[in-house]
């Protein structure tokens, strides 16, 4: 709870980490490493953004509850995503020539290999 | 204890039992209340990543005309303010007016910075530069060249835009209510109600600063580094 005073150093250290770390993922962007580009900079956004949630947000000393919200607010934002990205990038998948697929804003056709670099081409 | 002495004298409202069932109570509210905001602004970043994967060139193309400078500068910024801000925290559960009132000020400060430089200079720049899809949507040549260089559409180069100027507006947006949060804070600690009542309001400002900044955290790699910096 709010009653856990936490040491002067320990703020330091995580604003010295946050800091190395934009330095870090600021750097690494200039480098080719294809689409490790992105994987990179996501990680270092989510340790960064832990250790802010941890420390300066004082969740390391919070009640269970507050878990409870975060959790469903990361697993409803998940859903978000995760069922828009499942819908547009298996349209192309199935046949073409379904109504509800062709007169989608996003039509299948513009979801090739060029554009996803994870996705099989299709045949 | 020094603090349930304070903790006693401080003001309950009727609905509570004590003050720290309403220090856990509060506390928990905001972040029952950051969690609506995660799907807030969750609706931004769904959007950004579909259209980033259908139209990877011109994403990748609008990411090369933003300047790094500006991104890596915001994010050192709101990093030093949630230290302050942590500190003040600290301060306020310690009692300490002064640090209290120094630490928020500095807070203050540096989130003001952060939407002046924002407003002033780099999105007045990108409209100097035609690089605002409504406004003034006509990319220079040396934009152009960088567009060409990705073989990518220029509307669709609009579109991370529109999306860069809806994430950072809605960001900037946060930073001025936290700016008013911090105002009112640093009045009710100048009269004392802070460190002589209920210091857990700094505890909840706090909360919501350093939420903003984590959204930040989030989109200074999405927007100005994801697509890689090299060309």
């Amino acid at each position: 709870m709010s009653e856990h005073v936490l040491p002067k150093k320990l703020y330091f250290m995580v604003f010295l980490a946050l800091v190395v770390l934009t330095a870090i993922t600021t750097g690494v962007a200039f480098i080719d490493l294809g689409p490790f580009n992105t994987v990179v900079a996501l990680v270092i956004a989510v340790i960064k953004g832990s250790l802010v949630v941890l420390f300066f947000m004082h969740l390391k000393y919070q009640t269970g509850m507050t878990r409870v919200v975060i959790l469903a607010a990361l697993l409803w934002l998940a859903v978000l995503i995760g069922i828009t990205m499942s819908d547009v990038f298996t349209r192309h998948w199935t046949e073409k020539g379904k109504a509800w697929q062709q007169s989608s804003i996003i039509s299948p056709d513009s979801v090739t290999r060029s554009t996803v670099f994870w996705l099989p081409d299709r045949a | 204890m020094a603090d349930a002495a304070h903790a006693s004298a401080a003001p309950v409202a009727h609905q509570f039992d004590d003050f720290e069932q309403q220090t856990i109570a509060d506390t928990f509210g905001m972040w029952l209340f950051l969690a609506t905001e995660v799907l807030f602004f969750g609706g931004l970043f769904c959007g950004y990543s579909l259209y980033r994967n259908l139209y990877f060139e011109a994403f990748t193309a609008g990411s090369h005309l933003l300047k790094i400078n500006y991104g890596a500068f915001y994010t050192v910024l709101l990093i030093c303010s949630s230290l302050t801000m942590a500190l003040g925290v600290r301060a306020a559960q310690l009692r300490r007016r002064t640090a209290l009132m120094v630490l928020v000020s500095l807070t203050w400060i540096m989130g003001f910075a952060f939407v002046f430089v924002k407003l002033r200079y780099e999105w007045y720049g990108d409209y100097l530069e035609g690089l605002v899809p409504g406004l003034n949507w006509a990319p220079s040549r040396e934009s152009m060249e960088m567009i060409n260089h990705f073989h990518a559409a220029g509307p669709h180069v609009a579109l991370f835009f529109i999306f860069y100027f809806c994430m950072t507006g809605l960001h900037a947006l946060h930073m001025v209510v936290g700016l008013g949060l911090l105002t009112t804070l640093l009045i009710f600690a100048k009269q004392g109600k802070v460190t002589g009542g209920n210091y857990n309001w700094v505890e909840l400002v706090g909360l919501y600063w350093h939420f903003v900044d984590i959204v930040w955290i989030f989109l200074f790699p999405l927007l100005y580094l994801i697509g890689g910096r090299y060309v």
